[in-house]
């Protein structure tokens, strides 16, 4: 009984540890700016909503939030449709090159993104997708198919064999098999590794933020300009800072059981 | 696992993914390799250069040489820090995790939060609570009297991008060690307290032998992402103070755009990616391995 206290309390402390600096943030993002420079204090005294207001009535910061979010859902999409045949061709057959092929796309889900930044800027510019919502979208693509592909092809191994033959005995063609049978079938799985499209498209900052300049620029870099340029509004960066983690927050909820998987690249 | 049936059409379902990865990995790689056998002089005017800008790179004696091998040895230096704290505090954690009721939820999404951050946000995170005037890290650490300051010291520096990354990436493996955790039948537990097993027997004989593959992935994982961080300390301490925090992303990025030494830099990503390979081939035929034993 005592160390199921005890791990109790080792959890609450880890717990709270890990919320602090996010307290932290929202702490700050409730006060002025002259309120954060009088002093520490562990709450705000007078909370004042007036840094989330001048976001929400700046067309910079809007547009900027609508870019990130766009950039994300597009590369979510392309990833996850792409990545579903893919995937089943690598769990139920053997074709010629196929490990080699899963390997390479396996290299590509852990290439650091410093090495593609250049070779990014130069490729999208040439093919005048600069500074558009397209040209992160596709950059993504880079890590995020191949993660797409891993993790549903772990749950498609999760999927036994027998309904496949079962469906084509039945006289069910293969296209509608697919997706008449098979695919609510792994509807958990697609779930997942959408949730891990969006979560690594909405965190990666170097290429977007190489890929843009104005017209396509994410909601993070916005941050990060708006610092340097106005010297330094912490309390408006804390602002913006919190709203940046309300869409992870949202969505974690509805995968909170299957992230592991996720993360393992369904190999749990 | 072998009767898996030689089909050579799924290469169709297949072709999508490859156009798509062809272009986005393929053609910016050819790039790079250009870029690193050649040299410039001023804009689109190329040259033939071998393998001049290797050898410089590997050779300590060089300028870039020698800076190439301070940011390699760096770069594993803090793989090495980060790893020897997530990994024990990510099971102990998870040991901690309760295994059903209403806690569970909350708890997994907390913990899964700072990993959904914008990487340079939590570098500005960072920022802020490690300042000693308006941050509450530092502003604890130099209120018990100790010399932090994250700009100025290159051992506060360092101490603060180690915890930053187990702040951001513990969740990672707590989660995989949780989920392997869960997977561990009860009947296990059982038959231990039928025969008195102590806490730490039932660890070491029942769940870490259970957890094996999952921390196997969660290291390997970690080792990668770490061996490429470049947003965090380039928030925090722009690499510095002097290259004390200077990673191998942050330099290859710092040569590439900030110097516009394309050639040293091309040939940098190069042998830079050749070790991301080796390692991606270790952690692949090890996954395979452990996907083969699961199968058998």
């Amino acid at each position: 009984m005592r160390s199921a206290v005890s791990s109790k309390i080792a959890l609450v402390i880890y717990l709270i540890a890990l919320m602090l600096p996010v307290y932290w943030l929202i702490n700050l993002s409730l006060r002025t700016n002259a309120d954060i420079m009088s002093g520490l204090a562990l709450w705000p005294h007078h909370p004042t909503l007036e840094k989330y207001r001048a976001i929400f009535d700046d067309p910079t910061w809007v547009h900027a939030f609508g870019v990130s979010l766009s950039y994300v859902a597009i590369n979510t999409v392309i990833s996850v449709a792409v990545a579903l045949p893919a995937a089943y061709a690598f769990n139920r057959y053997h074709f010629i090159g196929d490990k080699h092929l899963f390997f390479w796309l396996f290299t590509n889900l852990m290439a650091p993104s410093a090495v593609f930044a250049l070779p990014f800027f130069n490729l999208f510019y040439a093919v005048g997708l600069f500074d558009t919502v397209w040209a992160v979208a596709l950059a993504h693509c880079l890590f995020n198919v191949p993660l797409a592909v891993w993790i549903l092809e772990g749950f498609v191994g999760g999927v036994p064999r027998e309904i496949d033959e079962t469906a084509a005995i039945d006289g069910y063609s293969f296209p509608r098999f697919f997706i008449r049978l098979f695919l609510p079938l792994i509807a958990n799985g697609i779930g997942v590794t959408a949730f891990f499209c969006f979560m690594f498209s909405w965190v990666e900052q170097l290429l977007a933020t190489t890929l843009t300049s104005s017209n396509a620029l994410p909601f993070a870099a916005v941050m990060t300009r708006s610092y340097s340029a106005s010297g330094m509004d912490w309390s408006l960066l804390a602002a913006a800072g919190v709203l940046t983690m309300v869409p992870g927050a949202v969505v974690i909820w509805f995968v909170r059981n299957h992230i592991a998987k996720g993360f393992a690249l369904g190999r749990v | 696992m072998m009767d898996k049936p030689w089909n050579n059409r799924a290469w169709l379902f297949v072709l999508p993914v490859l156009a798509l990865v062809l272009f986005s990995s393929i053609v910016p790689m050819m790039t790079v390799v250009n870029y690193s056998l050649q040299d410039s002089m001023g804009v689109n005017n190329f040259f033939w250069n071998g393998d001049a800008w290797f050898r410089d790179l590997l050779d300590p004696s060089t300028e870039i040489g020698a800076r190439f091998a301070d940011a390699l040895l760096r770069t594993f230096a803090f793989s090495a820090a980060a790893l020897a704290v997530e990994v024990p505090l990510g099971i102990a954690i998870a040991l901690c995790l309760p295994r059903r009721g209403w806690a569970v939820g909350i708890s997994l999404v907390i913990i899964a939060l700072p990993m959904l951050i914008p990487w340079n946000v939590v570098g500005t995170i960072w920022q802020i609570f490690a300042r000693a005037d308006i941050g509450l890290f530092g502003a604890a650490l130099t209120g018990i009297g100790l010399p932090y300051n994250v700009t100025q010291d290159s051992v506060s520096a360092w101490v603060t991008i180690v915890v930053i990354d187990v702040w951001h990436w513990t969740p990672l493996v707590i989660l995989l060690s949780y989920a392997g955790l869960r997977a561990i039948p009860d009947a296990y537990y059982q038959a231990a307290r039928i025969d008195g097993a102590s806490r730490w027997a039932v660890f070491v004989n029942i769940e870490l032998p259970k957890l094996q593959k999952v921390l196997v992935i969660a290291v390997l994982l970690r080792f990668m992402q770490t061996f490429m961080i470049y947003t965090e300390p380039v928030v925090v301490t722009g690499g510095g103070p002097g290259s004390a925090t200077t990673f191998l992303s942050i330099d290859l990025v710092k040569i590439a755009i900030g110097q516009v030494d394309v050639g040293s830099a091309a040939a940098m990503s190069l042998v830079y990616y050749i070790i991301i390979l080796t390692a991606c081939w270790i952690f692949f035929t090890i996954m395979t391995q452990l996907d083969r034993r699961r199968d058998a």
